[in-house]
């Protein structure tokens, strides 16, 4: 079992963003919010494990 | 006075009057069960073949058309093999392995049950509820026959209940006039609208979800038939429902079921001809006559207790759940097969009537998981919010192209049978290394042994199940009988898998239900001893022998 790393991870954080935003460049809020939620799945899937799933999930709960 | 509130499939057990009707004092028997539904046949079925006297009141004289269960599990059919009437059922009902899942006008994805080998009986058939009924009630029959102490009474209706000290005094009403009659205990069968809980005050609380549907059951006349598939649409194109599933049943029988939303107007979408529309808008240019449509909406619910004093409720009158997932009649079975052997027990005199209230304990947490499992898939089949559509809906975008969200997809999770983790009756765990499938509380699971399977070999009594380990052949703990079934895991890899695990011998201490009470390496009288008390209610883990 791990913990969530909430310390930074990404190497090139800018670079990130701004392909974050890239991606969603020229969609609907519709195709925008249908995209994020196939992302979410996507990277849950990637991480797996139940403990670090959860931390993600309160701390993303607690704003 | 009498007027039927649902059409007849079979008029099996026709009004007769019997010799409990005017006399001077109520008759008196161990046990009444009121319903006469695949939940009440089966108990009476239990009850019977232990030779104990049971009475069936039903207000009808036969199996209905209205309730129709098609999906039978694999505990349930184990049940009915323990019952006799096992065997018809298989024979009968459509074994299907193949599922195909469409989002819009694509097919995501399909699966293959691919069943696991080693097992008289499939994962599920599909099956017609009146054949269900009616299979069980010939067993009935049959064992009426060979002297069986069961009588059925149709067009006797209760009318009223009085609870005494050590009895239930029935007013019950037939075509001849009213009379009483009085029983130990009474089981409430008696269906999800259950006249006998709202006569006693008793609540049903849960969710009742903002949804109706339409389901109809169609013959397929002309040349096309389907395949022996199940098929589910969520949100299909042609506008025949939100979401669509498509299963076969015996008899060139298809279940259609639509999801048509909840404000409708019940009585035009029931007109033939919007039935028709529907079905045609989906299923394109094909030849077929309606046996069956009804339209229902549905709710999770169930009962705080399901043992109330001298009176136990089983199956829909205890507990709702969707549709989806197929555990209504199947969780109904394991009501029965849990609260069979226990009144047997009770009424011998041989527990306490403690032993009860674990049938309420074991089943309310049964419940508690159907309805989990049930409500999870009637939110994903029909997403409560903006965003929980989202998700939904991104879901089954996946499920096409990557594998890791088929899983997520959830059109219903098929009911398998409850595992009593942790609850009173459980007795040690103590086979180190044993496999997890058969821990305490789990129901037993098949193999092949001589030729045969293990099912056959277990039930109907406490049995001390032996693999590679010596022990009497059997015993008597204060007037209960364990027997031995001794078995060899040499060169059965089934059997060795499912029970030994990574142990090498293994001592199984099974309940009359065929669940595990507990387990050990080898065997120990005074532990053997502990263990039977533990699981008829004679002791607790407290005390030890």
């Amino acid at each position: 079992m791990s913990t969530l790393n909430t310390d930074p991870n990404i190497p090139k954080p800018d670079d990130f963003y701004a392909r974050l935003l890239a991606v969603h460049e020229g969609r609907t809020k519709a195709e925008s919010d249908a995209l994020n939620a196939r992302l979410i799945l996507i990277l849950s899937n990637h991480i797996g494990d139940p403990e670090v799933l959860d931390a993600a999930l309160d701390l993303a709960a607690a704003g | 006075m009498f007027d039927d509130r649902y059409t007849l499939a079979h008029k099996v057990y026709p009004y007769e009057r019997c010799t409990d009707q005017g006399g001077a004092d109520p008759v008196r028997h161990p046990v009444v069960i009121v319903g006469g539904g695949p939940i009440g046949i089966g108990l009476a079925l239990d009850l019977g073949q232990q030779g104990i006297p049971v009475v069936v009141l039903d207000d009808h004289e036969g199996i209905g058309m209205g309730s129709r269960a098609i999906c039978f599990a694999k505990r349930s059919l184990e049940i009915a093999d323990r019952y006799g009437c096992g065997a018809p059922m298989l024979e009968k009902g459509v074994v299907w392995n193949l599922g195909k899942v469409f989002f819009r006008d694509d097919k995501v994805f399909e699966f293959n049950l691919l069943p696991e080998a080693g097992h008289k009986y499939p994962a599920f058939i599909n099956l017609q509820q009146t054949y269900f009924e009616r299979f069980l009630i010939d067993r009935l029959r049959a064992l009426q026959a060979a002297g069986a102490p069961i009588q059925l009474r149709g067009k006797n209706r209760v009318d009223g209940i009085e609870l005494c000290d050590d009895n239930v005094v029935l007013d019950v009403m037939t075509p001849d006039g009213p009379y009483k009659l009085a029983a130990d205990w009474l089981v409430a069968a008696d269906g999800a609208g259950s006249p006998l809980r709202a006569r006693l005050g008793q609540g049903f609380t849960g969710k009742v979800f903002q949804d109706s549907f339409l389901i109809a059951d169609i013959r397929m006349t002309g040349d096309t038939r389907f395949p022996t598939e199940r098929w589910f649409w969520f949100e299909p194109s042609q506008g025949s429902g939100a979401s669509t599933l498509l299963h076969k049943q015996p008899d060139d029988v298809w279940r259609v079921d639509f999801q048509i939303g909840w404000d409708i107007d019940r009585k035009e979408e029931m007109k033939e001809e919007n039935v028709r529309r529907r079905l045609d808008a989906f299923l394109g240019p094909v030849d077929y006559e309606i046996v069956w449509s009804s339209i229902y909406t549905f709710q999770c619910k169930r009962m705080e207790a399901f043992r109330h004093g001298r009176v136990l409720f089983a199956g829909d009158a205890a507990h709702q759940v969707s549709p989806f997932g197929a555990r209504g009649a199947n969780s109904g079975m394991q009501d029965v097969d849990n609260l069979g052997w226990k009144l047997g027990v009770v009424l011998a005199g041989k527990a306490p009537d403690a032993l009860l209230d674990s049938y309420s304990e074991e089943r309310v947490f049964g419940a508690d998981e159907n309805i989990l499992n049930s409500t999870r898939s009637t939110d994903f089949i029909t997403p409560k919010s903006e965003i929980s559509k989202i998700f939904r809906d991104a879901v089954l975008t996946l499920a096409a192209t990557a594998p890791f969200a088929r899983p997520l997809v959830n059109s219903g999770r098929l009911s398998v049978p409850c595992v009593y983790d942790g609850l009173s009756l459980n007795g040690p765990d103590a086979l180190t290394g044993g496999p997890e499938r058969t821990r305490v509380g789990a129901p037993m699971v098949d193999a092949p042994v001589d030729g045969g399977w293990l099912i056959e070999r277990l039930g109907g009594g406490f049995q001390l199940l032996t693999i590679d380990a010596d022990a009497p052949d059997g015993i008597e703990v204060d007037g209960i009988a364990v027997t031995r079934v001794a078995l060899s895991a040499a060169g059965n890899p089934e059997l060795a898998a499912r029970y030994l695990g990574d142990a090498g011998s293994a001592v199984y201490l099974m309940r009359p239900d065929q669940h595990v009470a507990a387990r050990w390496d080898s065997y120990d009288a005074a532990e053997v001893r502990r263990a039977v008390n533990i699981a008829t209610a004679r002791d607790d883990r407290g005390r030890s022998a």
